[in-house]
């Protein structure tokens, strides 16, 4: 397991190789001029020179994302062409509201989407699973920004009960996390239905019941943990998608998180802030996807042997 | 000998007679008894009816887009049946036109991505090796970075128009169709009626187009009508941050992006445009998860 976990860890190296090479190429490439966006107006061609001659934008291509890419080994992901400040802080002082929004989400979307899935799964074919289902596919067609923004005009605006915007406390964080976990529970609700599905035909299914065990053991014990696998596939997934922010949701509700931070700084052209900012997500997302790796072996008894037979 | 042949032929007649429909028509008469696709081609139908007769019925210059101060922020009322907005626009008029772009855009850039992604995901099925691990890598790097990131850098990189809107988001489709086709090529591949086309002598692009394609059709059409969903959401998605199509068209996104400064006081106009999306995108689904039970009733068990 250890060997595995550092063979995974190493493999982001190539990864946040070429993700920062694309990134920084392509601003660079199509970018325009930021040292023009940055000087004043009324600057002469000369300060101009300055300003491009100060952050380096004279040098050659490869020049300057080699010096980028020194920095970074450093841990110095550069600063901010438009504010000024230090790219790993300004990354690191949203990435709290982005780790809170996205958690609750995902915690909001499981609350919702594995009961509903187990229970469509047992009723199947019912009505009970139609209205299931039903759910789930307007869940899956509905925009999300448009759920946030029914959500606000319901809870904020005509019952007064919650905040509309920002981030302020948990009441705050309410709406936020249903807009975005609703739409990953309609996801999360189809994976957990046809799983439990292709297990609840399963003969120790029937071994289970026939030995008297009591219905709920038997779905939950037997079948909800073997099923689990497709499940912990999908919330990863889904996890490691909201981390680079709902830039959607961040927009509804005034969320100072990461999505829009990438999002402001790409339509700003601020080439450091975009490339850093994608790196560090790239990074997060990795560690996410090695996490559920390894809750696959901690649910999985079958998957931990393989890792342990391996290490052998 | 002929005794045989001679009952062969007798008996087998009525029974040519009863199962002469092709594949399409089997699966046609499967989708027919589905009556939630039914609902949601009908509503498509209905819905392309309306994008073609809206440009005939408004005049875009003066019902679309025209301003009037004097009625704006109308509730719905008899004469303007969903109000109208913060310059005085009926909301009626601008939802139906709307239609025009979603479907346009959807229809659009699903095609676009359909031909690049069942392209390169041939050759990667197909030829393997090296071809199918570059595809494949750049498929799994598009793939790891959520759809509309992808789509928001290219289109602030090149600029805001319909053109870049319909590149930045067929990118995200042509990676589910690489992936499909890759697979459904690379179970066909092994066939003998592929051997027995290369054994006619046929040449290798003969061969994927005439003999392989034709036989991943399904699993590409059911994506493809599924696609469409998600493109038009994207694209509504990316016109709400100000990067779709720009304003003043009647865009569904675009509109409940301007209609959200107005929420407080006037809360309908945000109501309508998403409500479209909403019909709409429930309308493929529906259909796409009936093409898909049609085409393959074994799934549905």
């Amino acid at each position: 397991m250890g060997r595995y976990l550092l063979k995974r860890l190493l493999l982001m190296i190539p990864v946040v190789l070429i993700t920062s090479l694309v990134i920084y190429g392509a601003m660079n490439l199509t970018g325009g001029d930021p040292a023009l966006a940055l000087a004043p107006d009324n600057a002469t061609e000369a300060q101009v020179e300055m300003i491009r001659e100060e952050l380096g934008l004279n040098d050659p291509f490869i020049v300057r994302y080699l010096k980028y890419m020194g920095g970074m080994l450093k841990g110095d992901l550069g600063t901010s062409y438009v504010t000024n400040k230090d790219v790993f802080k300004t990354y690191m002082q949203r990435l709290p509201n982005t780790l809170e929004l996205g958690c609750a989400s995902v915690f909001v979307a499981v609350l919702i989407a594995i009961p509903l899935g187990i229970y469509t799964a047992i009723n199947q074919n019912t009505w009970k699973d139609n209205v299931g289902m039903v759910f789930a596919l307007f869940g899956v067609s509905m925009p999300n920004f448009w759920l946030g923004l029914m959500l606000v005009l319901l809870f904020s605006l005509r019952l007064h009960w919650l905040p509309s915007s920002g981030r302020n406390g948990l009441a705050s964080l309410i709406l936020p996390a249903l807009t975005v976990g609703m739409g990953l529970a309609a996801l999360i609700t189809r994976t957990t239905r046809s799983s439990m599905l292709d297990v609840l035909r399963q003969d120790y299914m029937r071994t289970a019941r026939a030995k008297g065990a009591d219905e709920r053991r038997v779905i939950f014990r037997h079948g909800l943990k073997n099923a689990l696998i497709p499940i912990i596939t999908v919330i990863g997934m889904q996890l490691s998608n909201v981390l680079t922010g709902s830039v959607l949701a961040e927009t509804v509700f005034a969320w100072p998180g990461v999505g829009r931070l990438i999002f402001d700084s790409i339509s700003k052209r601020d080439t450091p802030m975009v490339t850093g900012c994608i790196i560090l997500s790239c990074v997060l997302m990795s560690l996410v996807n090695v996490l559920v790796d390894v809750l696959y072996a901690f649910f999985d008894p079958r998957i931990k042997a393989q890792y342990v037979r391996r290490e052998r | 000998m002929s005794a045989v042949t001679k009952s062969t032929v007798t008996t087998a007649k009525p029974v040519t007679k009863m199962k002469s429909r092709s594949q399409g028509q089997e699966a046609w008469r499967r989708l027919k008894k589905n009556k939630g696709a039914m609902l949601g081609l009908a509503f498509l139908i209905l819905l392309v009816v309306v994008a073609i007769i809206s440009g005939y019925i408004f005049d875009y210059e003066t019902d679309v887009i025209g301003i009037n101060p004097a009625e704006k922020l109308q509730k719905p009322s008899a004469q303007h049946w969903f109000g109208t907005d913060n310059l005085g626009r009926d909301i009626f008029a601008r939802v139906l036109y709307g239609s025009r772009y979603s479907l346009v855009i959807g229809v659009g850039s699903v095609f676009i991505g359909l031909v690049i992604g069942v392209l390169c995901g041939a050759l990667a099925g197909y030829y393997g090796g090296m071809v199918d691990q570059v595809v494949m890598r750049i498929n799994d790097m598009l793939y790891a970075v959520p759809n509309i990131m992808i789509a928001v850098v290219i289109v602030s990189l090149f600029g805001t128009s319909t053109f870049n809107l319909l590149l930045s988001l067929c990118v995200t489709v042509a990676t589910a169709f690489t992936r499909i086709a890759r697979a459904s090529v690379m179970t066909i591949r092994q066939q003998e009626f592929v051997e027995a086309a290369y054994a006619m002598g046929l040449p290798t692009w003969k061969v994927i187009f005439k003999h392989i394609l034709p036989n991943c059709l399904s699993p590409i059409i059911v994506q493809a009508t599924l696609s469409i969903g998600t493109t038009i959401i994207n694209a509504s998605s990316l016109s709400f941050l100000g990067i779709g199509i720009p304003s003043p068209a009647p865009e569904w996104g675009a509109m409940l992006s301007e209609g959200r400064n107005f929420i407080r006081n006037s809360g309908y106009i945000c109501v309508i445009p998403g409500l479209a999306i909403m019909f709409t995108v429930l309308a493929l689904n529906l259909l796409g998860d009936g093409v898909r039970d049609a085409l393959d009733p074994k799934l549905k068990k």
